[in-house]
């Protein structure tokens, strides 16, 4: 048993947690502001995470994904990952990063809120038409732009309280 | 952690509170399940897309309360989902009844989101962490279910000549079920008297009311005056649930020991 100091040890863990992918969208699930917190104890790590959509059929391969890379480190003798529903998941928990990740995979991003008005990714035009609020996937919705006449999607957040 | 139902000390009311969740997982996973069939038939791309959604949304909601129980009393959330006897199920017949036509569904789908959405709102009131949390990131999901739900209303009762008709008769007939939502039982009682609802079931449904008669109004349909028909609450179901369980639980029944 390799024994490792504990802010070492909690910096390795952040680092793993960064480069684990959401399943559905290029971004890693630190970017997208899944992980509420880290607590180790021991070498027993334990991460609480927020879903973004409870229906995601993501959620069960996350988990998975977490717990495998938080036990693939040296260090670290158990890993407890759970879904905690202490708070929603909403758009400020997306880091500039994965904002500009998001972008660049095609998506329409909205600043703040899904009520803002949206904006065309490809010709940042406002003269958009929503064609449904229910896209490919529960987080995008499809809207169709009249300047550039391109179909696009809008990353899709539960609605604002 | 111990869950939502160990940490109520009272057995009665931790009876009773279980019995709400059971009603709430069974409303959606039912409703979800209906949704469901219009996967692949619903009137254009986009709200085939959307009812599926709809769907998979149900069925997860319910998957969560289902998890709330199983994590309490270790058991397992499928069979609690599939193993059940008909009459072990809680849900209200509106939700259990065949698709009869497209209006039938959008007038369902805003009838029961108009509940949910209330319903949500009193068990995030509740104070009973974490379904308490669940359900006001809930409230939040369910929106976009009403939007859908308000939008084909319009939409259908502003049709031509035969669209108010065929929009009013499916009202008349979902309204007694629509009504059976609020069924009132023990458990509720017992709920209001522990302090963990803070609004019986005869309010609720005076609250619905008043919520659905403005959207109702709005697209010229008048508010039936049937009375409540009730038992679902109770565990008794119309034979239309009989068919949906049977064709719901077909491949778990094949090997309920199977990991999917």
């Amino acid at each position: 048993m390799v024994t490792i100091a504990a802010d070492t040890l909690e910096r390795a863990v952040w680092d793993i947690l960064a480069t684990v992918e959401d399943p559905e969208l290029p971004i890693s699930i630190v970017d997208l502001g899944l992980v509420r917190d880290v607590r180790i104890e021991d070498g027993r790590v334990s991460v609480r995470l927020v879903p973004t959509w409870i229906a995601c059929p993501a959620l069960g391969v996350i988990r998975r994904r977490v717990r495998d890379a938080l036990v693939s480190l040296a260090g670290v003798r158990d890993a407890a990952v759970d879904y905690t529903y202490d708070e929603p998941w909403t758009l400020e928990r997306v880091t500039a990063r994965g904002r500009a990740q998001l972008a660049s995979h095609g998506l329409s991003v909205p600043r703040c809120r899904f009520a803002e008005p949206p904006v065309c990714p490809y010709c940042g035009s406002h003269d958009v038409v929503a064609e449904s609020l229910f896209g490919p996937t529960l987080c995008r919705a499809t809207y169709l732009c009249r300047s550039c006449r391109n179909p696009f999607e809008r990353f899709k957040p539960p609605a604002e309280a | 952690m111990p869950g939502v139902l160990t940490a109520i000390a009272d057995p009665s009311v931790r009876a009773a509170f279980r019995e709400w969740l059971v009603r709430i997982a069974d409303d959606e996973l039912v409703i979800g399940h209906r949704h469901s069939e219009w996967t692949g038939f619903g009137p254009d791309i986009e709200s085939d897309v959307a009812m599926s959604s709809i769907a998979q949304e149900e069925l997860g909601h319910g998957r969560a309360f289902y998890e709330q129980i199983a994590q309490d009393e270790g058991s397992d959330i499928d069979r609690l989902a599939f193993g059940r006897a008909p009459h072990e199920y809680r849900h209200a017949a509106l939700l259990e009844q065949e698709n009869d036509g497209w209006e039938y569904s959008i007038v369902r789908l805003v009838l029961y989101e108009a509940f949910e959405v209330a319903r949500l709102r009193l068990v995030a009131a509740s104070g009973q962490e974490p379904v308490a949390g669940l359900a006001r990131i809930l409230t939040r999901e369910e929106r976009y279910h009403g939007l859908f739900a308000e939008t084909w209303l319009t939409r259908l009762a502003g049709g031509p000549p035969e669209g108010p008709g065929r929009v009013q008769a499916a009202l008349d007939a979902a309204w007694p079920d629509a009504l059976g939502l609020f069924e009132a039982t023990s458990a509720d009682d017992m709920l209001l008297r522990a302090g963990v609802l803070t609004s019986s079931p005869a309010a609720q449904r005076e609250a619905w009311i008043d919520a659905v008669r403005p959207v109702l109004d709005r697209c010229g349909l008048a508010l039936p005056t049937a009375a409540a028909r009730e038992g679902g609450r109770r565990g008794e179901h119309t034979p239309a649930f009989d068919r949906l369980l049977a064709q719901m639980t077909e491949v778990w029944r094949s090997d309920p020991e199977a990991r999917w």
